[in-house]
């Protein structure tokens, strides 16, 4: 196998710095989103990068322009506003939750759709290229652009770190954490602040559309091979800036695949094998603890349904056919392979084809288990 | 025990917790209509009264967790906000996700945050301390296990752990029997009264009338307007039930008359 692909990483300057970059915006979005997902507000993350469109334009059309800082200042300015809006909506009218958050969404992505077509169809040059904000467009970044989301990233970062505690309790309760003398309402909106600024930092190279799957993604997938805090939210950053290395890399290898939709296409197959697989809450592993609750239940059933045949027929030696046993399971299971278990243990032997007896040790293991039962009802 | 125990102070400086004509309405609606309520020192009270009746708004109110349109709450004769340290919340178990990733000792020692001001993260003392905090409730052994495989009676005492280790004067508990099984009923009640013995002021929604009497010495009966407080033998009585539960409510039957009335019918 050839991997010069992966050096490539590190000498080409497009590939390390669409890497970096998306690897970046991977671990802020990671993070945040943990808090976005574990408060509930995951679609909160949509709405705030789809508001961001009309923000880009308006920094477009201000200043005329297309600096990457600019324009980004434009859409947190508008996500920022979007958020007050949504959480003003909630306090002030009737109106719940993820109807403020629908509302908000396709009025200011209208907006910006609008504003988009309208800056097209002005007679001045400069005006190209700004719709690849709807799906991102990573080659466009150079390393200066790195640096800004590096060292806002940090700032976002270390703000998470610093209000540690006062975040979680806030996430978890927060009445209980305004009786505490915190002021909840202002937590609220330093996180969901700083949440914008990590959707911010990332629609550069994601766009307003995709960057939902950013905020979501990495933390639902963190959350189901951990329960702590810490380190769902380490995972969730891991997971993020892995799809963005990986999403950066395959977009290099495959020609004319965009970078944005490949990182949440990587993200997506990890929240996919996360939901399956993870022990505990992966579906894989219920249907394997199901799986082995039913066989348990059902090798049960079949000794004691042995056990009571042999009691109306004394004497061990008398075979049972497995076509009686099946009838007593009402024809719902088959018996076969849990007698075959069952003699695998030396409880149930089969004296001639197709009939089958306890052993003196199933005997007492029957008993035991009937003594089972009754103490537990 | 506290010589003034269940005797109302003279002076404000002294009462707990001193409700004056708190009103508090939720678009237009009211729900706490002009109450007035004077809990003194070192009681354990009930607050009783149909769904509806107000019972957590009044909680939530004397917490400053909702806005009244009129009236003021004030703890030992000052505003909540400057007493906040003396007073505990348990607020009901079905307010939080309890799939939150997190520790019993964790949600336990959230209860000291406020002691230990912002950016400070708990150290070892206050690990110590909401352990004891969690021996106290009875399940220490469960301190390091995720809170949604504890079951709702250890969730409840959980949270009971919680407002412990706030060490306050008074304790408000919203539900704190709901969905609990009877071993954890019996050992949140003994953990009150011994609370009591210690001189705090406990204020409780209580939703079962059977144990009224056997739980509490006093009592507050609610339904939008405060029917009657006061010592459970004194104001505990059918004619104030009636009131409360059934029968005509003043003001407001559109609001709660129904449903009162059909409580009321379905508990006598």
């Amino acid at each position: 196998m050839d991997f010069a692909w992966l050096t490539t990483l590190f000498t080409d300057y497009t590939l390390r710095t669409v890497a970096l970059g998306s690897a970046i915006l991977g671990v802020v979005s990671g993070t945040l989103g943990s808090y976005a997902v574990l408060r509930r507000q995951s679609l909160l993350g949509d709405a705030i990068s789809h508001a961001a469109l009309p923000g880009i334009a308006l920094a477009f059309l201000l200043s005329g322009t297309k600096l990457p800082l600019v324009l980004l200042l434009g859409a947190a300015l508008a996500g920022w506003l979007a958020t007050l809006v949504i959480l003003a909506i909630v306090r002030t009218t009737p109106i719940k939750e993820d109807t403020a958050l629908g509302l908000v969404l396709s009025v200011f992505f209208g907006a910006g759709l609008v504003l988009l077509t309208y800056i097209q169809k002005l007679p001045i040059a400069s005006q190209a290229g700004l719709d690849t904000f709807l799906f991102g467009q990573a080659a466009t970044l150079v390393m200066r652009d790195v640096w800004t989301m590096g060292i806002l990233g940090l700032l976002v970062l270390l703000l998470t770190l610093l209000l540690w505690k006062e975040f979680k309790v806030l996430s978890f309760d927060p009445d209980f954490t305004t009786t505490l003398g915190f002021p909840a309402q202002f937590l609220n909106v330093l996180l969901t602040s700083l949440l914008v600024v990590a959707i911010v930092l990332g629609l550069q190279t994601v766009g307003v559309v995709l960057m939902s799957a950013m905020v979501v993604a990495p933390a639902s997938a963190a959350r189901q091979w951990t329960d702590r805090l810490g380190v769902m939210m380490g995972l969730s950053a891991l997971f993020g800036a892995l799809a963005g290395i990986c999403g950066a890399i395959a977009s290099s290898l495959v020609p004319r695949l965009p970078t944005g939709p490949a990182i949440v296409v990587c993200i997506s197959l990890m929240v996919a094998f996360s939901l399956l697989a993870a022990p505990h809450r992966g579906l894989l592993w219920r249907w394997l603890i199901q799986r082995r609750r039913r066989r348990r239940i059902v090798l049960q059933t079949v000794l004691l349904n042995l056990f009571q045949l042999a009691r109306q027929h004394p004497g061990q030696e008398h075979g049972h056919a497995v076509a009686v046993l099946d009838a007593m399971m009402c024809g719902q299971v088959s018996s076969l392979p849990s007698l075959r278990v069952l003699a695998e243990r030396g409880w149930a032997r089969e004296l001639e084809a197709g009939k089958w007896a306890l052993t003196p040790e199933g005997l007492a293991e029957a008993e035991k288990l009937l003594h089972q039962q009754e103490q537990a009802s | 025990m506290n010589p003034q125990a269940g005797q109302m102070p003279r002076h404000l400086s002294q009462v707990p917790i001193h409700v004056e004509d708190l009103t508090v309405a939720y678009q237009e609606t009211p729900v706490l209509w002009d109450v007035d309520l004077d809990v003194p020192p070192g009681v354990l009270m009930a607050v009783v009264g149909p769904n509806g009746a107000g019972k957590t708004t009044l909680i939530k109110s004397i917490l400053g967790l909702v806005k009244p349109v009129a009236g003021q709450v004030l703890i030992y004769g000052q505003p909540y906000e400057t007493q906040r340290r003396l007073v505990a919340y348990v607020p009901q178990r079905s307010s939080v996700d309890w799939d939150f990733p997190t520790t019993a000792l964790d949600v336990v020692l959230m209860g000291l945050y406020g002691r230990l001001g912002w950016f400070r993260r708990p150290g070892r003392s206050e690990r110590e301390a909401a352990l004891q905090a969690l021996a106290k409730v009875g399940i220490e052994e469960l301190a390091h296990r995720q809170i949604n495989q504890l079951s709702g009676g250890q969730q409840q005492r959980v949270f009971l752990a919680r407002a412990l280790v706030q060490n306050a004067q008074i304790y408000l508990m919203d539900e704190p029997f709901q969905g609990v099984d009877a071993t954890t009923e019996s050992a949140i009640i003994t953990l009150m009264q011994a609370l009591r013995a210690e001189g705090k002021t406990l204020l409780v929604v209580h939703h079962d009338l059977q144990t009224v009497t056997e739980y509490f010495d006093w009592v507050t009966l609610l339904n939008v307007r405060r029917i009657a407080s006061g010592p459970v033998s004194e104001v505990f009585t059918e004619e104030n039930l009636r009131l409360t539960y059934g029968g005509r409510v003043p003001f407001f039957t559109t609001a709660n008359g129904p449903q009162a009335t059909l409580e009321a019918e379905k508990k006598h």
